[in-house]
C-alpha cells in the first residue's frame, strides 16, 4: 500500500492508504488519533476540519493524502492543551467562546492563520476572515471577541 | 478565573466506584448487562442522584444532557450549594440509561427547571438526612461511602436563595478548554475495539423502494460488506474511507414515487389538507361581534417554512448488538426513550437495552440523531460486531425531521382610541400522533414500530400578551405533515410570535401610534413592562409611529412571554434594509430577559446571544427546499446559514429575580427575533415581509 509522509504537530509520521485521494481528514482522525478535525460537510463548505498545512489554513476533508505528503501539517492539539493552551485557545476559553464546540476547531485554526498574516486585525477583518466558517449555536459575537482578545494578547 | 476540574469520564464513573458497586467502566467493553448492579435509577430515590464519597466528593446523576448549553455547570451549581460543598468536589454524569434517573428527554427548555430541580431537591433531602450541618470538611465522614437509601422528599427545605453562593455565579463550563483544545472526547471521536464503519444509502425519493443493487459497482473498493434488509441499504468496512466510497459509488435502483406537494405549492397544499380536528385554543367574549363594532378592522396571513436542525457535524451513532444485550452511544437529547424505542423495534426486555450519552454537533431537538442509531443498531445486528454510523452532509440536510411549516390567517378590529377591541388567530399545523416518530431505518428494513408525529408543543403564543377584551386562537390540526417533523428549538413559537407581533406592529401603524406605547398600553404585568421598557432604553428607542420618516434604516421591537407562562423576553432592532436591492443588514439587537431565578449568567448570556444569532439566521436564510420526491436543499450552499459579516452586535440585560423559581432558558429568546427584525425592516422600508425567510427577492416583489 503506498506511503505517505509528512510533519505532523512537530513529528514525523507515516501512514498507509489504498487510496491517494483518500482525504487528509480520515487519516488524521482514524490512523493518527488526531481528533481534533472534524467532519462536517466533506464539501469545504464548513471549516470544522480546518488544519494548517504548510502554515495555510487547509480543508483537511478535500485535502487528498498525496497532496499532505512532504508538508507540515499542525492541528489544533498542536497548538496547545487544556491546561496550556496557546494564545488563541486561551482567548477562546476566557471568552467561553463554544457551545457545543463542533466548529470550535475551525474557528481556532482559521484565526491562527489569519492572526499569522495580520496580527491586529480589525472586527471586520476578523468577520472576513471567519467568513468561511459556519457556526450552528449562534456563538459568533463570543468567537469574534476571542480573536481580538488574541490578537491583543 | 476559577480554578477547572476536568473529569474524564473514566476517571468520573471510577469516582462512583463506591456506591456502584462493581461498576469499572471500560469504555470499549461495556455492554448492557454491566450497568451499574445495584445503582438505582428511580427518580424518588436520593441514591439515583447522588453517590456521596467518604473523600468528600459527590457524583451526581442525571438524565437530562448538556448539549452546548452549560447544564453541565449549571446542575453541579445547584447541587454544591443545596449540599454546601465547593462545585469542585462535584462531578457530573449524563444521560446514560444504565447509570442516571429518566428526567424525560432534554426538550423544551426542562433541562434545569427539570433536571435541575429534581437534582436539587434529592441534595436537599440528603443535606437534612445528615443533620442539617454539613460543610466542606465534614461532608465525607458523615456519609461518606454510604447509600442513603432515602426516598427523595418533595418538602425537604432548599436553601434561602438570599444566601446563595454558588448558585447566580458566572462559573466557567468545565467542558470548554477541552473543547478549545480538540481534546473533548465527542461521540464522533469514540471507538470500539473491532467496529466498523458503517454508511446508509437512502432512496432517491422519501418513499422509494430498492429494487436492485450492482455490487460490482464497488469492486475497487476494499474490504466493504454490503447490507441489505429489505429498503434498507447500507456498507461497512473497517476502513471509514473506504465506507464513504462505497456508500456514494454503489449503483442501487429505486422505485419512483412521487408524494410531496413542493415547497412552492406548499400553503395551497395545507389548507386543502385533510383534518384530524379543529381546537379552539383561546375563546373569550364575542370576537365576531367586537369585530363588526370594530372601527377599523385588519387581517394577515404569516406563514414559515420547514426548517432543518441543519447540525454542523451530522448525525452518528455506535451500536454494539450482542445475543446478551443491545448498547448503544449516541447524541440523542432523549436516551431514556430510545431505549424504550429500541427494546421494542428489536423485541428486546428493556433492562437489557443501554443507552449512553456522549457531546456530539449542536442538535437543537430532535435531528437525524436518533435515526442515526437505528441505522447503526440494524448494522450491528446484521454484521455481528460494533458499527458506528455517521451520516453524510447530504444525509442530514436531506432526512433529519424537519421543524414543521406554519400558516396563520390573523384578524383584528380596533376602537375608536386604537386599543385592540377583537382579536382572531387561525393557526394549521401537523396533528399529533402518540408514539415515536417512524425512524428511516427501522421502516426501510420493514420492522414494525409506532408511526408517531409531533413537533413539541407547536400552537403556543398564538394569542396577543396584551389585554384584548375578545380573543379566540383555533387550530386547524392537519392529519399529516408533508415532511417529517420533530421538535426544533422553540417548537412552533418562533413563528407564532412572529405573526402575533408583527401583526401587533401592523395595528400600531393603522393607529398611527408609537409601537413600544402601543404595547406597553395592553400590559400590566410589572415584569413584562420591565423586559419592554429596558429592551427600548437600551436601544435608545425614541417614540413615534412606523415607518419611519428616513428610509433605510429602521427599528423594530417585539415581546412575548414564552408559553405564556415562562420567560418575559423583550428585544428591539436596528437594519438597514434596501428595497431596490432586497438588501438586509441587521446592525444591532438589544434584549431583556427575565428567566427568574438566574443559575450561571455567563451560561445564560450564550444560550441568548445564540438564541439570537440562531434565529436570525432562520429568519432571514432558511428553507427547507423539495420537489415531489425529496428534500433538494441538501448541504449549506442549497440551505444557507447566517455567516460571520451579518452578525450585529447584540446587547443582553439580565433581570434577575433570585426570589423566583428559575425557567429554563435555552429556547425563549428566539421567539421575538423574527418579529422584531420583520418590525424593523417595516420601519425601514415601509414593506411588511409576513413570509420567511425574508430573502432579497421578496423584499424587492412585496407589496
Amino acid at each position: 500500500m503506498p506511503k505517505y509522509s509528512f510533519q505532523l504537530n512537530g513529528r514525523p509520521v507515516t501512514v498507509d492508504s489504498w487510496d491517494p485521494g483518500q482525504p487528509l481528514l480520515y487519516l488524521l482522525r482514524n490512523a493518527l488519533g488526531e481528533h481534533g478535525p472534524k467532519f462536517g460537510c466533506g464539501l469545504s463548505q464548513c471549516g470544522a476540519c480546518t488544519v494548517l498545512m504548510d502554515g495555510k489554513a487547509t480543508r483537511s476533508c478535500v485535502t487528498p493524502i498525496r497532496q499532505a505528503a512532504g508538508k507540515t501539517v499542525t492541528t489544533i492539539e498542536g497548538l496547545g492543551t487544556p491546561e496550556h493552551p496557546d494564545a488563541v485557545q486561551t482567548a477562546f476559553i476566557a471568552e467561553q467562546a463554544a457551545q457545543c464546540g463542533y466548529c470550535t476547531n475551525g474557528m481556532i485554526m482559521t484565526a491562527t492563520a489569519l492572526l499569522a498574516q495580520t496580527p491586529q486585525p480589525t472586527a471586520d477583518q476578523v468577520k472576513q476572515g471567519l467568513a468561511g466558517n459556519l457556526c450552528r449555536c449562534g456563538t459568533h459575537t463570543r468567537i469574534l471577541r476571542a480573536v481580538l482578545r488574541a490578537a491583543k494578547a | 478565573m476559577p480554578s477547572q476540574t476536568c473529569f474524564s469520564r473514566r476517571h468520573l464513573l471510577k469516582a462512583g466506584a463506591v456506591l456502584v458497586v462493581n461498576f469499572a467502566w471500560d469504555g470499549r467493553r461495556a455492554v448492557a448487562q454491566d450497568a451499574a448492579p445495584g445503582k438505582p435509577l428511580d427518580a424518588s430515590e436520593v441514591d439515583s442522584f447522588l453517590a456521596i464519597h467518604a473523600d468528600g466528593t459527590v457524583t451526581v446523576y442525571t438524565g437530562k444532557v448538556d448539549i452546548g448549553t452549560g447544564l453541565r455547570i449549571a446542575v453541579r451549581q445547584m447541587a454544591a450549594e443545596e449540599l454546601g460543598i465547593p462545585v469542585e468536589r462535584i462531578s457530573l454524569v449524563e444521560g446514560d440509561t444504565g447509570l442516571t434517573p429518566d428526567q424525560g428527554g432534554t426538550g423544551g427548555s426542562t433541562g434545569l427547571t427539570r433536571g435541575g430541580t429534581e437534582v436539587r431537591q434529592a441534595a436537599a433531602t440528603a443535606r437534612r438526612a445528615l443533620g442539617g450541618n454539613v460543610n466542606g470538611e465534614n461532608f465525607g465522614k458523615l456519609m461518606g461511602g454510604k447509600p442513603l437509601s432515602l426516598k427523595v422528599d418533595p418538602k425537604a427545605p432548599l436553601r434561602n436563595p438570599a444566601s446563595y453562593k454558588i448558585v447566580g455565579q458566572p462559573l466557567p463550563r468545565p467542558d470548554v478548554p477541552a473543547k478549545c483544545t480538540g481534546r473533548n472526547q465527542y461521540l464522533q471521536d469514540f471507538t470500539l475495539s473491532g467496529m466498523l464503519h458503517g454508511r446508509i444509502i437512502r432512496p432517491s425519493a422519501i418513499g422509494g423502494k430498492l429494487i436492485s443493487v450492482d455490487e460490482s459497482s464497488i469492486r475497487g473498493i476494499p474490504d466493504v460488506q454490503i447490507v441489505r434488509i429489505e429498503s434498507f441499504l447500507g456498507v461497512v468496512s473497517p476502513d471509514e474511507w473506504a465506507a464513504v466510497r462505497a456508500a456514494r459509488e454503489l449503483k442501487a435502483t429505486w422505485s419512483e414515487w412521487q408524494g410531496l406537494p413542493g415547497n412552492h405549492e406548499l400553503e395551497q397544499w395545507v389548507r386543502r389538507a385533510p383534518l384530524d380536528k379543529d381546537q379552539a385554543l383561546v375563546t373569550k367574549g364575542d370576537t365576531a361581534a367586537a369585530m363588526r363594532g370594530s372601527a377599523k378592522q385588519l387581517s394577515a396571513t404569516y406563514s414559515w417554512p420547514f426548517q432543518s436542525h441543519a447540525s454542523l457535524g451530522p448525525s452518528c451513532s455506535i451500536a454494539d448488538y450482542r445475543p446478551d444485550g443491545l448498547t448503544v452511544w449516541t447524541s440523542s437529547q432523549s436516551t431514556h426513550g430510545l431505549r424504550g424505542s429500541f427494546a421494542k423495534m428489536f423485541n428486546l426486555d428493556a433492562a437489557k437495552v443501554r443507552v449512553i450519552y456522549m457531546d456530539g454537533a449542536g442538535s437543537y431537538g430532535g435531528n437525524g440523531n436518533d435515526d442515526a442509531a437505528a441505522d447503526a443498531v440494524l448494522l450491528s445486528k446484521a454484521i455481528g460486531k460494533p458499527v458506528r454510523v455517521q451520516w453524510m452532509r447530504q444525509d442530514e440536510h436531506g432526512w433529519d425531521p424537519k421543524g414543521p411549516a406554519q400558516l396563520l390567517d390573523l384578524k383584528a378590529g380596533l376602537d375608536g382610541q386604537g386599543k385592540i377591541a377583537a382579536w382572531e388567530t387561525s393557526m394549521w399545523l401537523p396533528t399529533s400522533v402518540p408514539g415515536n416518530r417512524p425512524f428511516l431505518g427501522i421502516d426501510s428494513a420493514g420492522i414494525s414500530q409506532a408511526h408517531g408525529q409531533g413537533g413539541g408543543q407547536i400552537s403556543q403564543n398564538g394569542d396577543p400578551p396584551y389585554e384584548t377584551p375578545h380573543v379566540s386562537v383555533v387550530v386547524h390540526w392537519t392529519k399529516e405533515s408533508p415532511l417529517r417533523i420533530s421538535n426544533l428549538r422553540a417548537p412552533g413559537k418562533i413563528a407564532n410570535v412572529f405573526a402575533v407581533e408583527s401583526f401587533t406592529d401592523e395595528l400600531a401603524a393603522a393607529a398611527v401610534m408609537d409601537p413600544v406605547a402601543f404595547r406597553l398600553r395592553g400590559l400590566k404585568d410589572p415584569q413584562a413592562i420591565a423586559v419592554l421598557q429596558r429592551a427600548t432604553q437600551m436601544m435608545d428607542w425614541k417614540p413615534r409611529p412606523s415607518p419611519s420618516p428616513k428610509p433605510g434604516t429602521g427599528r423594530g421591537v417585539a415581546y412575548m412571554r414564552y408559553k405564556q407562562a415562562e420567560n418575559y423576553v423583550a428585544m428591539a432592532m436596528e437594519v438597514e434594509a434596501d428595497r431596490v436591492t432586497g438588501k438586509i443588514a441587521v446592525r444591532r439587537v438589544t434584549c431583556a430577559h427575565d428567566c427568574g431565578l438566574v443559575v450561571n449568567p455567563d451560561a445564560l448570556r450564550n444560550q441568548i446571544e445564540g438564541c439570537i444569532v440562531q434565529t436570525i439566521s432562520r429568519t432571514l436564510h432558511e428553507e427547507v427546499k423539495f420537489d415531489g420526491s425529496r428534500v433538494t436543499s441538501t448541504d449549506w450552499v442549497s440551505y444557507p446559514i447566517l455567516r460571520f459579516p451579518e452578525v450585529p452586535v447584540i446587547e443582553v440585560a439580565l433581570l434577575d429575580h433570585p426570589e423566583l423559581p428559575l425557567m429554563g432558558a435555552g429556547e425563549a429568546a428566539t421567539a421575538p427575533v423574527a418579529a422584531a427584525l420583520g418590525n424593523a425592516i417595516f420601519d425601514a422600508t415601509g414593506v411588511r415581509l409576513r413570509s420567511v425567510p425574508f430573502t432579497a427577492e421578496r423584499l424587492k416583489t412585496a407589496g
